[in-house]
């Protein structure tokens, strides 16, 4: 079975800190996995590497049928490959509607000429409403994206991330300050994306986690401690000792 | 999104407009077409403000959308004037000297006039060989070309090595100001071939039209101003209006984000800059030959410092803004630095507004940024708040903070 992504044993040291340390890791097409870890595990940086905000010490980066390997390119190359990513913080650009922030995300050519004659179809807009529709915004189009909670900025940072159509989504713990509700919409969401494309999901959460129902890889000092089902994973005496024990 | 482009932008019109009504205006109270209340220098002035407010507008696509700082926006500006002012300065000396060698018994040679413009011109930097710079000085058609190629070549290799190393924030600003310095510098030199601190002059005599009055040329530079301004301003308006413009404000508040979406910031960010740089060579094209004289003292580093602080006090990120704040600072500062503005008599000192002037503009600018980001056309938000209670019916977002629709019911 070929895999989507392999990441094959790379390292990254920051002012003689080693954040990681000989990882590999895979996923398939269409798979939902969740990673765990303590803070400073890892998890971000992980994440930084894959889509070129990083560049590791020594490994490779494997992308695709081909296998291309992604080290070297710069970020928005790798993301016209189609590897979307959501920051730990909702980043979403406040000064404009919601409305512009999806429009500017969705797949189209990014090329500056071609931004600067682009005119949304009815398609494009169609698009819009649907992922409005998907991530409960539809009322709120035309406000600043400046303008919503907390939630709905990660719920928005969501969409724009779907209306990418990546066919990679790496989700830095987007329950972060959400309510009760507001995570299991978003469990779902996430749930449902994984059915056509890799979903990567980062998180704390225990509760969150064992609603995905998905594989679980635990991260440690920057490498891979265990890997597999929630309930195999957390059974690991390993990982009770340091991440669950505590 | 399906309303026009001028709809979605009601802005765009009312500037027009108001240009329009101003330039029709000046006109009629012009010595050349009408009552001539305005003296001829002062429509000059006019005509300089208008060239003053369109690379405002370039400043503020560069700085106020995109987030670039750049502290060398006049250097292009003055570049353009440059360019122009080689055609006129040429030309212009041609005349003389082919008038004055006609007098002589034997007709002169193409190349004897050649050396006599030569020597006109570069006398005064001791010497009379055309530097290589001046090989194109005899068209106009290429002298216009290279109002827009120079300035954007100089913008396009500077902003990709800066823009590629992925220089931002101050020392992008620190870089352009070194930028500038440079060029002025070099400019200053009497070997750079552009007459060294003599500058180019006379420029405000057109080749061929020497029976033409200052009165009537004046008009003609006028109104090409305001059709550039006019021009530049709605070019301006459609560049961000679009995608294209959320893009670039999307890198002004977070560019690693945009970078992530796929979108290739170096590349929109070198459009830019070249693009505002040829915006602000032709504002200089338009400009100097209304001033009538070119020198390198005119790219100083400080005047592209000059060009932020007026974007800065009309209100950036939004076009009117920098044309109100070009206009107005630049107004003010000639009613100060003019000497119109009676001195001030303390009893126990004396404020001179030459002097004061420039400490009266740091403070307001000062102020502004600390007190009023949004600067003078902050102002106008506060009338179309009242006059667009669209947001009726809008939810007031979650946290009841923003009061949106009670600001709209007042
Ligand atoms: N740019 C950087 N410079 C120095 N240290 C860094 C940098 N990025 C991350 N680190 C360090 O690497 C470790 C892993 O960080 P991170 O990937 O953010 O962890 P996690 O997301 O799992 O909490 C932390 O100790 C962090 O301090
Ligand atoms: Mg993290």
């Amino acid at each position: 079975m070929s895999q989507l992504l392999e990441v094959n044993g790379i390292s990254v040291t920051f002012d003689g800190f080693r954040a990681i340390n000989n990882l590999s890791f895979n996923i398939g097409r269409a798979e939902l996995r969740a990673i765990i870890g303590p803070n400073g595990a890892g998890k971000t940086t992980f994440m930084d590497i894959v889509t070129g905000k990083t560049k590791p010490d020594e490994g490779t980066v494997l992308w695709g049928e081909m296998s291309r390997n992604l080290i070297g390119m710069n970020e928005a190359r790798i993301a016209q490959e189609g590897i979307g990513r959501k920051f730990q913080k909702p980043t979403v650009f406040e000064d404009q509607s919601v409305e512009d922030n999806l429009l500017m995300a969705l797949r189209n050519n990014r090329r500056a000429f071609a931004v600067l004659f682009w005119k949304p179809t009815d398609a494009d807009m169609n698009r819009v409403s649907e992922l409005a529709a998907e991530i409960g915004l539809s009322n709120a189009l035309g406000r600043k994206a400046g303008e919503l909670s907390h939630g709905q900025k990660q719920w928005l940072e969501i969409g724009m991330l779907l209306a990418q159509e990546p066919k990679l989504l790496l989700v830095d713990e987007p329950a972060a300050g959400m309510t009760p509700e507001e995570r299991e919409k978003t469990t779902d969401i996430l749930v449902e994306a994984a059915k056509t494309r890799a979903v990567v999901v980062v998180e704390h959460d225990m509760e969150f986690v064992r609603r995905l129902n998905c594989k679980v890889t635990v991260l440690h000092e920057g490498s891979v401690l265990a890997e597999g089902s929630l309930d195999h994973v957390t059974a690991n005496k390993q990982v009770i000792d340091v991440y669950l024990g505590r | 999104m399906n309303r026009s482009f001028i709809g979605r932008n009601p802005s765009i019109l009312i500037f027009l407009l108001v240009l329009a009504i101003f330039t029709i205006g000046v006109t009629f109270m012009s010595e050349a077409f009408g009552a001539g209340m305005i003296s001829t220098s002062f429509v000059k002035t006019l005509g300089k403000t208008l060239c003053l407010a369109l690379v405002a507008v370039a400043m503020d696509l560069i700085w106020g959308y995109a987030g670039i700082l750049s502290l060398g926006h006049f250097a292009f500006f003055g570049l353009g004037g440059y360019m122009i002012g080689m055609w006129l300065m040429y030309e212009r000396t041609r005349e003389i000297v082919e008038s004055s060698m006609m007098e002589a018994p034997i007709p002169p040679t193409e190349q004897e006039i050649v050396d006599g413009i030569g020597n006109q011109i570069f006398g005064v930097v001791g010497s009379s060989e055309f530097p290589a710079v001046w090989a194109f000085a005899d068209s106009l058609v290429l002298q216009l070309a290279l109002v827009v190629l120079v300035p954007g070549l100089l913008a396009f290799v500077f902003g990709w090595l800066a823009f590629r190393s992925r220089v931002t924030g101050v020392y992008l600003s620190i870089l352009t100001q070194a930028m500038t310095l440079a060029l002025s510098l070099y400019l200053f030199q009497n070997d750079s071939g552009l007459r060294g601190n003599n500058g180019l002059s006379g420029l405000q005599n057109l080749p061929g039209l020497d029976d033409v009055s200052q009165d009537y040329v004046s008009m003609w530079f006028f109104w090409g101003s305001a059709l550039a301004l006019a021009l530049g301003y709605v070019f301006a308006a459609w560049i961000v209006s679009g995608k294209f413009g959320s893009v670039i404000r999307g890198i002004r508040d977070n560019e690693a984000r945009v970078r992530f979406l796929g979108y290739s910031v170096e590349g929109y960010k070198l459009f830019l800059f070249t693009v505002t740089a040829m915006i602000a060579g032709i504002a200089g094209a338009l400009y100097y030959p209304q001033a009538g004289i070119i020198n390198p003292a005119e790219i100083a580093p400080i005047a592209s410092i000059y060009l932020a602080v007026w974007v800065a006090i009309g209100g950036r990120g939004r076009l009117y803004g920098a044309v109100i704040g070009a206009v107005f600072v630049s107004l003010v500062s000639t009613y100060f630095t003019g000497g119109q503005a009676p001195d001030i008599n303390l009893g126990f000192y004396t404020i001179q507004w030459v002097d004061w002037w420039t400490i009266l503009l740091g403070l307001s600018f000062v102020l502004v940024t600390l007190f009023a980001p949004q600067g003078i056309g902050g102002l106008f938000d506060l009338v179309s708040g009242r006059h667009h209670p669209d947001r009726h019916g809008a939810d007031l977002g979650p946290d009841h903070g923003s009061l949106r629709e009670e600001e709209a019911e007042e």
